[in-house]
């Protein structure tokens, strides 16, 4: 670690004693970024700040909620209409769950275009799928909560999957609801695990951040930096690149907050559960969609089960299942192809999600999700072969100085 | 940070982007912060609940009842001639919270108190027959020995200021309205 000189004489007596100060000085400040980075790369730090908007207003929210299927629904419609500015905290809490899934999700895109979960970053994105399933698990849990219709039938369909599980399915469910159907001690314990996980999330966004850190970001060449010529430091000139990336965010969050704040949610959830009545259209939220169209393209009770936790194993894998050395989609023209086929395919799939399960809906799902898994388990490990890459640039500088951004050349002139 | 070029030309107008920055940010976590602090005050449906009404006419001379208003007890005594009294004739010039009686009642016969010692907030006894109620015949504090006169003022013990008078109104002559 480098020894950062503090003027402050109490930084430097607790610097000394303990090394806070000298680690986010290094970490934060000095911390030497790839000076090519593009607006992709600012979805990592908006997934943080999503994520801990999410646990504050989180916290906020549960000081006026009730966790019990009587007081459930009436505690949350108090909080809209009696508990002070509660309509915002919960709006904000509401519509932050579907921004950090939009957030989460191009930064995952990213990700895979840029080549970000190859070596020496495999444990990175495994980290990275980790928080995924941590947060499909929690904002489920969190959407039960309200105890509304969809909270009440999405809670029942979601814990009947385990049902496929041979021999031992029924007991699983019965345990999971502690009870003969989703009643009160599932609500209850839904309560507990939906306010325990995010701090679970915080733990392996912190390792998620170590094993950063061991090699820096990836970049849209994804070549490894060469040394000091090809690097910036983190601050100031990424901390203004994420805030103005920030401000761009939260304008469109608080536009959604304040002007469509129910427009992805579902109005059935606005009617109080009722365990003898199913809504005619079950849908869960459009962040779920992609892997509820897999669940349903599969004719098969336990196949659509496994074939639904099975798009999200394959993404653990996918550091070995891709065999090109060369990382960014911009040197690999056929990879490059298949991504927006890959993207397409995904926002069709949520799309069909979204549809009833018949007639071409049925069929479409079937191709798309077959797709899905063409594209990680045949096209990852058999594309090299074919696909002749482009050459790469000998640094990151290189395209730099080349290409023509006065910017990136004006940063490295004066670095030099 | 290293070295800012052109640093004399540049830094008034610097200077001002900073601090007009700052400013700004701060107004804005400012205004993110105060919903989450401001929700922890009284819902709209907590301050909807704020007034009782009490019928005394079941309340004979001597009796007194209590009743919850503001999920706090709220004391009422019929005080006997003997107790008004007391009230209006007691010298104002030992008491730590000097106040008339008069200006504590408003029918010098019924004397409402917020029923909560305002040294730590416990309940005074003093509202049943059988209880202790202190030095002055009113009430008395348990927790910490505090007591109080026929008009609720403090007259010996830690409490700071006498026990409070709610605001409250006679709907007519047998029925009151607290808050």
């Amino acid at each position: 670690m480098s020894k950062a000189k503090f003027k402050n004489p109490v930084v430097k007596w607790i610097d000394h004693r303990l090394p806070i100060f000298s680690f986010m000085d290094h970490e934060l400040n000095h911390y030497p970024t790839p000076k090519n980075l593009n607006y992709f790369w600012n979805f990592g730090s908006l997934a943080g700040i999503a994520l801990v908007t999410m646990i504050i207003t989180g916290i906020v929210l549960s000081m006026n909620y009730t966790a019990h299927v009587d007081y459930a629904f009436d505690s949350v419609e108090r909080i809209m209409r009696d508990v002070n500015h509660g309509w915002l905290i919960r709006y904000i809490h509401m519509n932050g769950a579907s921004f950090f899934f939009i957030v989460v999700y191009i930064h995952i895109f990213r990700g895979l275009y840029y080549g970000s979960y190859k070596a020496p970053r495999e444990l990175l994105w495994i980290l990275g799928v980790l928080i995924l399933l941590l947060m499909m698990a929690t904002a489920f849990m969190g959407y039960v909560l309200p105890w509304g219709q969809m909270s009440f039938w999405g809670a029942t369909v979601i814990t009947n999957l385990f049902s496929a599980i041979p021999l031992v399915g029924e007991s699983i469910v019965t345990w999971l609801w502690g009870g003969f159907s989703v009643d009160n001690s599932t609500l209850n314990r839904f309560f507990s695990l939906h306010f325990v996980l995010p701090f679970v999330i915080v733990g392996v966004v912190i390792l998620h951040l170590v094993a950063l850190h061991r090699f820096g970001s990836n970049n849209p060449i994804g070549i490894d930096v060469k040394g000091t010529q090809d690097t910036l430091p983190f601050n100031p000139y990424y901390t203004i690149k994420d805030l103005f990336g920030l401000g761009v965010f939260l304008t469109i969050f608080a536009a959604a907050v304040f002007f469509f704040p129910n427009f992805m949610g579902h109005p059935d959830n606005y009617i109080e559960a009722n365990p003898m009545v199913t809504p005619a259209h079950i849908v869960p939220e459009w962040y779920f969609l992609p892997f509820y169209a897999i669940l349903r393209a599969i004719p098969d009770k336990l196949g659509g089960v496994l074939f639904m936790f099975g798009s999200i194993a394959v993404l653990f894998v996918i550091p070995w299942l891709d065999r090109s050395s060369v990382r960014s989609s911009q040197f690999r023209p056929i990879f490059k192809i298949f991504f927006w086929i890959l993207l397409a395919d995904c926002v069709l799939l949520g799309y069909l999600g979204a549809m009833p399960a018949e007639g071409i809906y049925v069929i479409l799902s079937r191709i798309a999700t077959a797709y899905y898994f063409f594209h990680f388990l045949i096209l990852f490990p058999l594309l090299p072969y074919i696909e002749k890459t482009k050459p790469l640039p000998i640094s990151i500088s290189e395209p730099v100085l080349s290409g023509s951004s006065p910017a990136s050349a004006f940063a490295f002139r004066e670095k030099k | 940070m290293s070295k800012k070029p052109n640093k004399k030309n540049d830094e008034s107008k610097r200077d001002f982007l900073l601090v007009s920055t700052y400013a700004m940010a701060g107004i804005g976590a400012a205004s993110f912060v105060w919903p989450l602090i401001d929700q922890m005050n009284p819902a709209a449906d907590t301050l909807a609940l704020a007034s009782t009404e009490i019928d005394l006419s079941s309340l004979e001379e001597g009796q007194a009842i209590t009743v919850k208003w503001r999920g706090k007890p709220v004391f009422v005594r019929h005080r006997t001639p003997g107790e008004i009294k007391d009230a209006r004739e007691a010298s104002m010039d030992d008491m730590r919270d000097p106040e008339k009686d008069s200006d504590r009642v408003t029918n010098e016969k019924y004397i409402v108190l917020v029923g909560v010692c305002t040294h730590l907030g416990c309940v005074p006894l003093g509202q049943k027959s059988g209880d202790v109620k202190g030095q002055y015949g009113g009430w008395f504090c348990p927790c910490h020995g505090s007591h109080y006169d026929h008009s609720g003022r403090i007259r010996k013990g830690p409490a700071p200021t006498n026990l409070a008078v709610p605001s409250y109104e006679f709907l007519s002559d047998t029925l009151i309205k607290i808050g």
